[in-house]
């Protein structure tokens, strides 16, 4: 195999933390740096204008992941089978430079500020008694005061719209009154309120409930970031989740970072590598928390099998690659949910999302709109309401969003009174709710359990003959009784936003690839304040090998109701800082 | 090589609209004007088949009292350019076996065929389909709505119902025009906040209006 001269930093992935993490190291160190990425370089903004196009762009998902390379497989429990899921639906993840942040719909809340200690809390208000049979729910080894700071920092640079409802303790009349204290205002005001919105922030105050704008990470005014970076106010087109910006006014790496790292001549990005191993130095000792890693070997844009030392190593690829390279370069113990014993693979979650169909007189003229046009309750978030005689823990967010409907999607939604889907009577009245269907949607946690985690599939393969990563996952009941009690709560708010018929949200049953969730998919390579209880020390390091680091959301112990982009970028900042001032005069564990 | 096929309409047969030619070309067939018959080339179906799947598609999604349906907007020419294009042989769909095609539906579609051989089977057992009454033709689908091909051919028509006119269906924006939706437009902030309760429809515009003299790449055209 073909040895390519060392350099100091390998990251492997090219997207919001990978990118993140170069742009950082180049502008503050002498570091050279290798950022490897699968896929090829961003699209221009002419061809994301080009790629306003519902068939290619949302129904058969162009810019994300290509199944044909590369996929997982899936199962509930480890008495099923697991099949390959051949074709992704339930959450997209990306693929390129910029990755999944380049499609993504730039929702930007934070967490609730007690997910950081959801174990510790939990216990100290209810009793251990109180979780949920099979959990595996565990703290962070942070705290809210301690993330805070990289928040606020994030919001200035990624360009963050929003309306502070806690700041520093002082509750805002029209923000969040239950986020955790801020402390400064989003930099940028709220967007534009659709009608639909309108219609959920009446409806919520008319039920107490407290209403806010959502935030986003999409400009509401002309905004110059942190790094000195312009970029323009949204049109709000429509063309916002599942598809590029193509005037530049949601944050993408692409605009937000990539500008910054092209002036850094200490980083150069290669596409078209897909890193295969992650090389251990065997003569070194894991065992002994001081075991190192050497580089990786990837396949080049040629095809050709190559090894690049490094000094330093940053796993940044999505949820899924970072635990199967893990998997595959045996860094780590792979989690053994009979025995408890090993902690990589585990406590794999995803986001719980449910929508009322509600059927109105007006119509909502959908089609406007984008990741600014949202309107939330959080009054049933976390552990905002008492769950003291409810049967589970936790909760969600509430929302009416105008993100922008296209008709493939959209089309076809009818009231239960038409049994068909197709032929005369339901085409005649897809038609005519085709604009006037809306309502609230719930979106949940998902906790984590024993009995949901990723290992290595013995049978299906990558393209080079890599075994996939298997996913053993299914919704269990602190989900069930969440989201039954959440559904009533969902129409009322849908029935008093004028809905003169509702289709409920369904049930939870078993874990579905068929449906979009969310691309939210958190665990595998999680972060614990002691080893035997994750892969990465606090600050995203592994415990086992110093000098590597695993970014992203791969080191959630378990998933908050709201999207992940925001605390994903805070704690790589977190981390970053870490290394230049820290890890880099002093290499060794950061803790 | 295989003789090339083509869809052959008469202007009455399609009840006087307007259909897109594969280069694209806007030809309009007026049911009034004296019959005139146009050859529209295919690139992977038969025109038999053709014939049956456009009766299919029309069932679907009728042309009737509430609109124009599925003939009109081309969804057949659609469905045959996906088919003739990397999705009808599945270049994106992970297609390593083992198969189990009666795995349960949370995993999606887990068969083998790919859909240009779900559509040339399903095909074959619609032979003969535009001979039959619509009534029969719609004790015949309901007799398949359980199969991957009726899931395919459902998910097709509405795709060629209301896809950019790019992709050869939704000719001259008729599926959008049902709905109300304008296409790819660059702007609604001077909207977005407007118009509460009312409808608020601009004029649709396709993605080759909205950049004009662009060449543009359909996935069905790629590899």
């Amino acid at each position: 195999m073909k040895r390519l001269p060392s350099v100091d930093v390998v990251i492997i992935g090219g997207g919001w933390t990978g990118l993140l993490m170069a742009k950082e190291l180049g502008l503050r160190t002498p570091l050279s740096v290798v950022v490897l990425e699968r896929g090829e370089k961003p699209r221009s903004m002419a061809a994301l204008a080009e790629g306003m196009d519902e068939l290619d762009y949302f129904s058969r998902t162009r810019a994300q992941q290509d199944c044909s390379q590369e996929t997982v497989t899936l199962r509930h429990n480890p008495g099923e089978s697991a099949l390959p899921i051949r074709q992704l639906v339930s959450f997209l993840p990306g693929t390129g430079v910029g990755g999944s942040g380049e499609h993504w719909g730039a929702a930007y809340p934070r967490l609730q500020h007690d997910m950081f200690e959801m174990y510790s809390r939990t216990v100290e208000r209810y009793g251990v008694e109180k979780l949920p049979e099979g959990h595996a729910i565990q703290d962070w080894g942070i705290t809210w005061s301690e993330i805070e700071p990289y928040y606020a920092r994030m919001e200035k640079l990624v360009g963050v719209c929003g309306k502070a409802g806690n700041l520093q303790g002082r509750i805002i009349e029209g923000g969040d009154p239950f986020e955790g204290p801020r402390s400064t205002e989003y930099p940028m005001p709220p967007g534009k309120t659709a009608y639909i919105c309108t219609l959920f922030h009446d409806a919520a105050k008319g039920l107490g409930y407290h209403p806010f704008p959502t935030s986003s990470a999409i400009n509401t005014v002309a905004f110059k970031n942190s790094e000195g970076i312009v970029r323009p106010s949204c049109f709000y087109c429509g063309y916002c989740g599942f598809y590029g910006c193509m005037v530049g006014a949601k944050a993408h790496p692409s605009n937000t970072l990539l500008p910054i790292i092209r002036k850094q001549k200490s980083v150069s990005i290669r596409t078209g590598s897909t890193v295969r191993r992650i090389l251990r130095d065997t003569s070194t000792n894991s065992r002994a928390k001081n075991g190192k890693v050497r580089g990786v070997t990837y396949i080049d844009a040629t095809g050709e099998e190559v090894f690049q030392p490094a000094d330093l190593v940053f796993l940044c690829s999505w949820t899924f690659d970072n635990t199967r390279l893990l998997l595959l370069s045996g860094l780590g113990d792979p989690y053994d949910p009979t025995m408890g014993k090993g902690t990589l693979g585990r406590n794999l979650t995803h986001q719980v999302q449910v929508s009322a169909q509600g059927f109105f007189d007006k119509p909502f003229n959908r089609f406007m709109g984008g990741g600014t046009t949202g309107t939330r309750i959080s009054d049933f978030e976390g552990d905002v309401f008492d769950h003291s005689t409810l049967d589970f823990i936790r909760g969600g967010s509430m929302s009416g969003l105008a993100g922008g409907a296209q008709p493939i999607t959209a089309f076809g939604v009818v009231p239960l009174s038409v049994k068909k889907r197709w032929g005369s009577e339901w085409k005649k009245a897809a038609i005519e709710y085709y604009d006037r269907v809306g309502g609230a949607g719930f979106t949940g946690e998902h906790i984590a359990y024993k009995s949901n985690f990723m290992d290595l599939d013995p049978v299906y393969k990558d393209r080079f003959g890599d075994p996939l990563v298997r996913l053993t996952i299914d919704w269990n009941d602190n989900e069930r009784k969440m989201v039954d009690y959440m559904i009533p709560k969902v129409v009322e708010l849908t029935r008093a936003m004028g809905a003169k018929e509702i289709v409920p949200p369904a049930q939870v049953g078993r874990y579905t690839t068929t449906r979009y969730q969310t691309t939210h998919v958190q665990g595998g390579a999680i972060m614990a304040g002691s080893p035997d209880k994750g892969v990465l020390n606090p600050y995203w390091q592994h415990w086992q090998y110093p000098n590597l680091f695993v970014l992203g959301a791969s080191a959630f112990p378990q998933q908050g109701s709201a999207n992940p982009t925001s605390t994903i970028l805070a704690l790589t900042q977190r981390t970053a800082d870490a290394v230049v001032d820290r890890y880099l005069k002093e290499p060794g564990s950061l803790v | 090589m295989k003789r090339r096929q083509f869809l052959v309409l008469t202007g009455a047969s399609i009840g006087g609209t307007i259909v897109y030619s594969l280069d694209r070309r806007l030809s309009l067939l007026s049911a009034q004007e004296k019959p005139q018959t146009i050859r529209i080339p295919l690139r992977f179906l038969t025109e038999n088949e053709a014939l049956s799947l456009t009766a299919a598609v029309g069932r679907i999604f009728p042309s009737d009292e509430s609109g124009p349906g599925a003939k009109e907007a081309g969804v057949t020419i659609f469905i045959d350019r996906q088919l003739a294009g990397p999705w009808g042989r599945d270049a994106h769909r992970y297609t390593h076996g083992p198969f189990n095609e009666n795995a349960p539906p949370e995993f999606g579609y887990q068969g083998k065929a790919t859909p240009r051989e779900i559509y040339r089977a399903g095909l074959k057992e619609l032979a003969g389909f535009d001979q039959l009454t619509p009534e029969e033709q719609d004790k015949k689908l309901e007799q398949i709505e359980k199969t991957p091909f009726f899931a395919l051919l459902h998910k097709n028509t509405i795709e060629g119902m209301f896809c950019d006119p790019l992709h050869g269906g939704n000719v001259d924006m008729v599926g959008w025009q049902l709905v109300g939706f304008p296409g790819p437009r660059m702007s609604y902030a001077e909207d977005v906040d407007k118009h509460f309760g009312e409808a608020f429809r601009p004029k649709p515009m396709s993605l080759s209006e909205l950049l004009p003299g662009r060449k543009l790449h359909p996935s069905e055209e790629g590899q």
